[in-house]
Order: C-alpha cells, then sequence, then structure tokens
C-alpha cells in the first residue's frame, strides 16, 4: 500500500510538470472508468454526478477549475474529508481521462 | 375492483384474459411478506414477495434512484420511495403500480414516516433541509430549511427518522448540528437545535425502542449522543478517540446507520476508517469490544433475534459479507457473493436474508442458520432492498 502511494506520487508529479495531455486508456478500460464514475465515485457524487455528499462533478461545476488541479484531487483525495485517494487503482492518465469526461458531461 | 367469474363454463384462456385486463389477484393477499428491492440504474422498482421468494411487479421511471430508500405505510400497502433527484415516489404494492410522485427537491438522500403515518419527511441535500408532506396525497406540509451559523449558509441533511411523539430528529453534515423537529402541529413545527456535537456527522440512527439517537462523524473518531428522554441533558460524545490517533484508511464509501444496528444491550456499529465493528454496550455507552473485520463497513444488522450481525464492506473490498456471532463476538462466516454487495435485509423473523449484488445483477437469498444461498432472483443493477417489516418499527 505503502510503496504504491510512493510510485503514484512519483508519477503524478511528473503528469504535473509535463501536463494532462496523455494517452487515453483503452476502450475497455474507458469502459470501465465510466462504470466506477458512475456507480462508485457515484455513492458520494450522485450516478448522474449531479452531486450528493460530495460536490456535484457536472460540467458547469468543474468548468472553473483546472485539470491538474481535478486529478490531483481524484489521486490523492482531500484528506480530513470523504474524498479519499484513487491512486491505488486509478492511473494519472486514467484520471485525466476522466477529468476530460467531467468536463464534457458523460 | 376485480370481475367475478360466474359462469362455470369459462374457459382458462378467459380468465387468464380477464385477470390480466384487471390486474387482479385472484384472492385478497396480506402484505407482511412483502417488500421492495431498487434496480438503483435503470430508476425501476421491483416489487417482492419472500414466502415463495417472487418478483410480482416491476415499477418503472421512477428518476435517478442511486442512493434510493423507503418507507412503508403503517398498513404495509404503500411504499414511499425517495431518489436521488428529489423524486418522491408513493408506490401501491398490492396494486404494483405508482400512485403518485413529486419531484420535491434537486438533490435528496432519505426520508421517514411518523409515529402515525400520517406524514412523510424528505431530507434534501440540495436544497438542504428537511420537507414534510401529508402521507395520503404527498402535499407539501412544512418545509424546513437547515439554516445554520450566521450567514444564512444552508447545510446537508443526513440521519433523518422519525421519534416517537410525531417528531423528526435528523443531523447537519455541514454544520455539525442535530435538530430534533416536533410536529404536532404539523403546519408550525417547533425545532430543538443541538449545536457543536461534532465535525461531520455522516448519518444517524434511532434505536428501536425510540429513546436514543447516534449520529456517527466523519471527521472525528466518535459519536454523538441524544437521549430524546432527556433534551435538557444535550448530546454528548461516546466512543471518544476509538482511532486511538492512528491515521484513518481511506473511505471509499460512506458506512451506513440504521436501527438494525441493535442486538439485545449491544449495539454493533461500522468505524469510520478502520477495518473494524465497534461493539457498545447501551447500558453506561461503554466500549465493549471491537471486532477486526475484511474491509470498511458500510451496513451492519442485526438479525432480527440480535443472534447475528451480518456486515458488508466498501469498494474495493465490497466482494464479502461477514458473519459475526454476538455472544462470542467472532467471525463465523465469510461469505463471496460477488463484487458489489450493496445491501442486506432480513425477513421478518430473521430467517433468511436478501443480498443484493449489483455488479452481478442479482439479489442472493441465504438461510441465516445453514449460512447457505437458497435462492436467487435477477435484478438489474439492484441496491436497497426493503420488507414491510420496517413499516412496524421505529427509526426504519
Ligand atoms: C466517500 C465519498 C466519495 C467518493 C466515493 C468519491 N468522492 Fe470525490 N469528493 C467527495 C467529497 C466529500 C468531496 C469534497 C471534499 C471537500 O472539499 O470538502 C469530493 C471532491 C471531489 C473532487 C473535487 C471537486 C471540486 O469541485 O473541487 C473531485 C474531482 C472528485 N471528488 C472526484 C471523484 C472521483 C473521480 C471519484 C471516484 C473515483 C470520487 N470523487 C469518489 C466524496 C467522495
Amino acid at each position: 500500500m505503502l510503496k504504491a502511494r510512493h510510485l503514484c506520487c512519483g508519477v503524478a508529479a511528473a503528469v504535473l510538470a509535463t501536463g494532462v495531455a496523455l494517452a487515453a486508456p483503452s476502450k475497455q478500460r474507458q469502459d470501465e472508468l465510466i462504470y466506477q464514475l458512475r456507480q462508485d465515485c457515484g455513492s458520494c457524487h450522485g450516478m448522474t454526478l449531479k452531486g450528493g455528499l460530495g460536490p456535484p462533478l457536472v460540467p458547469a461545476a468543474v468548468a472553473g477549475k483546472s485539470d491538474e488541479t481535478l486529478v490531483e484531487v481524484i489521486l490523492h483525495g482531500l484528506p480530513g474529508t470523504p474524498m479519499g485517494p484513487w491512486a491505488f487503482e486509478i492511473s494519472p492518465e486514467e484520471a485525466a481521462w476522466l477529468v476530460r469526461r467531467m468536463k464534457e458531461g458523460l | 375492483m376485480c370481475p367475478t367469474l360466474t359462469f362455470a363454463t369459462a374457459r382458462l384462456s378467459i380468465l387468464a384474459t380477464v385477470l390480466a385486463l384487471g390486474g387482479c389477484q385472484s384472492a385478497p393477499r396480506g402484505t407482511g411478506d412483502l417488500g421492495v428491492v431498487i434496480e438503483r440504474a435503470a430508476g425501476r422498482v421491483q416489487v417482492v414477495e419472500t414466502t415463495g421468494r417472487t418478483a410480482l411487479y416491476t415499477i418503472p421511471e421512477l428518476g435517478d434512484l442511486s442512493h434510493a430508500s423507503t418507507v412503508f405505510s403503517r398498513d404495509g400497502r404503500y411504499a414511499y420511495v425517495f431518489g436521488r433527484d428529489g423524486g418522491l415516489s408513493k408506490l401501491d404494492l398490492l396494486g404494483g403500480k405508482l400512485v403518485k410522485r413529486v419531484v420535491q427537491a434537486g438533490n435528496s438522500v432519505g426520508g421517514a414516516i411518523s409515529q402515525d403515518g400520517s406524514l412523510v419527511a424528505v431530507s434534501n441535500y440540495e436544497p438542504g433541509g428537511v420537507r414534510i408532506f401529508d402521507a395520503e396525497s404527498l402535499d407539501l406540509v412544512a418545509d424546513i430549511p437547515a439554516v445554520y451559523g450566521d450567514k444564512g449558509a444552508t447545510s446537508k441533511v443526513v440521519g433523518l427518522v422519525d421519534a416517537p411523539g410525531r417528531r423528526f430528529v435528523f443531523t447537519l453534515y455541514d454544520a455539525g448540528e442535530t435538530w430534533v423537529a416536533d410536529l404536532v402541529d404539523p403546519r408550525r413545527p417547533t425545532l430543538r437545535k443541538f449545536k457543536d456535537i461534532g465535525r461531520l456527522p455522516y448519518d444517524g440512527l434511532i434505536t428501536p425502542d425510540g429513546r436514543y439517537y447516534l449520529a456517527g462523524l466523519f471527521g472525528e473518531d466518535g459519536i454523538a449522543l441524544l437521549d430524546l428522554w432527556d433534551l435538557d441533558a444535550g448530546v454528548r460524545r461516546i466512543l471518544d478517540g476509538y482511532g486511538r490517533g492512528e491515521k484513518p484508511l481511506p473511505v471509499y464509501k460512506m458506512p451506513h446507520l440504521e436501527g438494525w444496528a441493535s442486538a439485545g444491550d449491544l449495539l454493533f456499529l461500522p468505524a469510520v476508517g478502520r477495518y473494524e465493528v465497534l461493539v457498545v454496550e447501551r447500558d453506561g455507552w461503554r466500549e465493549r469490544g471491537r471486532i477486526p473485520v475484511h474491509g470498511q463497513p458500510v451496513f451492519v444488522v442485526a438479525r432480527p433475534d440480535g443472534r447475528q450481525v451480518w456486515v458488508n464492506f466498501a469498494h474495493p473490498r465490497n466482494d464479502v459479507v461477514q458473519v459475526i456471532d454476538v455472544p462470542s463476538q467472532k467471525i463465523v462466516k465469510t461469505l463471496r457473493p460477488g463484487k458489489a454487495v450493496l445491501h442486506m435485509e432480513f425477513t421478518p423473523r430473521g430467517e433468511q436474508v436478501w443480498i443484493s449484488v449489483r455488479d452481478e445483477d442479482r439479489v442472493e437469498v441465504y438461510d441465516t442458520e445453514s449460512l447457505e444461498r437458497v435462492a436467487d432472483l435477477p435484478v438489474d443493477k439492484p441496491s436497497g432492498i426493503f420488507l414491510t417489516a420496517r413499516a412496524n418499527r421505529i427509526g426504519l
């Protein structure tokens, strides 16, 4: 667990340094990510991302926030809030792809 | 009204047609073994019965049912379904149809029905507050915005339950407050507010006797306790610092609190950020023990006789259900129903438990003595399972 965290942070730092315009995940992985976004993230953000205990993640809500910040939140969470770090199963590339989907709208 | 067939010569096909047209049962039936299963993604509800373990009807077009919950009219005939999109739907379980649906808020999360069955309350995230409806007509009766502080901010509301004496109790997530609303005069609710109960309360429960209200805290290790028989004593903290200062593990799904947590003189509660179930004595509210479990507990529910406690878990460890033996406080069985076990509901006397397994599109039924699976039903992305026995329980 610890090891994974260290690894992920290194990668995330690299991503932040180079911006988030990275290769898209495979089609199959994209489907999994969207399913996860709706179902698992959806348990707090709502299945349609209109918000729940967590804030809405619809285009209007995230438009004003930088990709880097949102990717960072997804990977490392917001300590002291229910938003946990997802880097153990979502890679920086995948987080960047998710942020683009959120900004476009599902 | 069901048409009656008087011709002795009526052929079976005619009978079938008449029954289909009239939507009639061949005999009247009771509601004690009925319930609903939420199909969260499809926005549908299946009406089920637990005697033959079958689905009777499907009721569609109920909106966004992720995180939906249900309460029942006191005769068990009507189910009130609270949808995420603010929809409040009243279903007739005997007729298998939607009676009425109102969209009463933008974003809501749960509800309760008053002791006398006349009022239905809904807790909303957006706009934060509680709205009270006439259970018969679903007309709005009272609106209680969850405004706190001196800047007019509103809070998301969690942990809404009914309490004896036509009261509702609920908790303000952002404000860290618990409010008791008295609806003896439904149009003029009177409020009693308890402030500073702790950081980020995420849910609440009332003990089955209707006396104690407990709010679980996310932002601190501990539970806020209110004795409804002695409101002047205020809220006090129990299980304070149960994490012993250790760094909490991340939580990938919020735990839930429900009155089912009660087993005899003990209460079983999910720890937050720890793979543990906490055991508290009701007498004195001291910690009696903690049971290491498979993951972050989500629901911790006692079999109605209090002999066992069943636990499911948060993502990504959510393919497992564990069974705790209450006298020994040991895990006696680890079941693996499949990916994304979301909810568990016991039959009224607890001989069986229904378990929803979202990613397998299945509800599984287990015998609670043999701990073997005895049946399963195909259900599209099942989440909550709610049986009419709740109609007769305070806080459910
Ligand atoms: C256990 C509940 C929970 C789950 C599950 C969850 N989140 Fe969150 N999330 C939150 C909360 C609460 C916040 C707001 C925290 C705060 O600022 O107080 C948040 C904040 C965020 C933000 C920042 C939003 C903003 O406007 O700044 C993003 C982005 C986000 N979450 C994405 C995700 C994604 C993607 C997933 C799934 C991989 C996810 N969340 C799963 C609770 C959750």
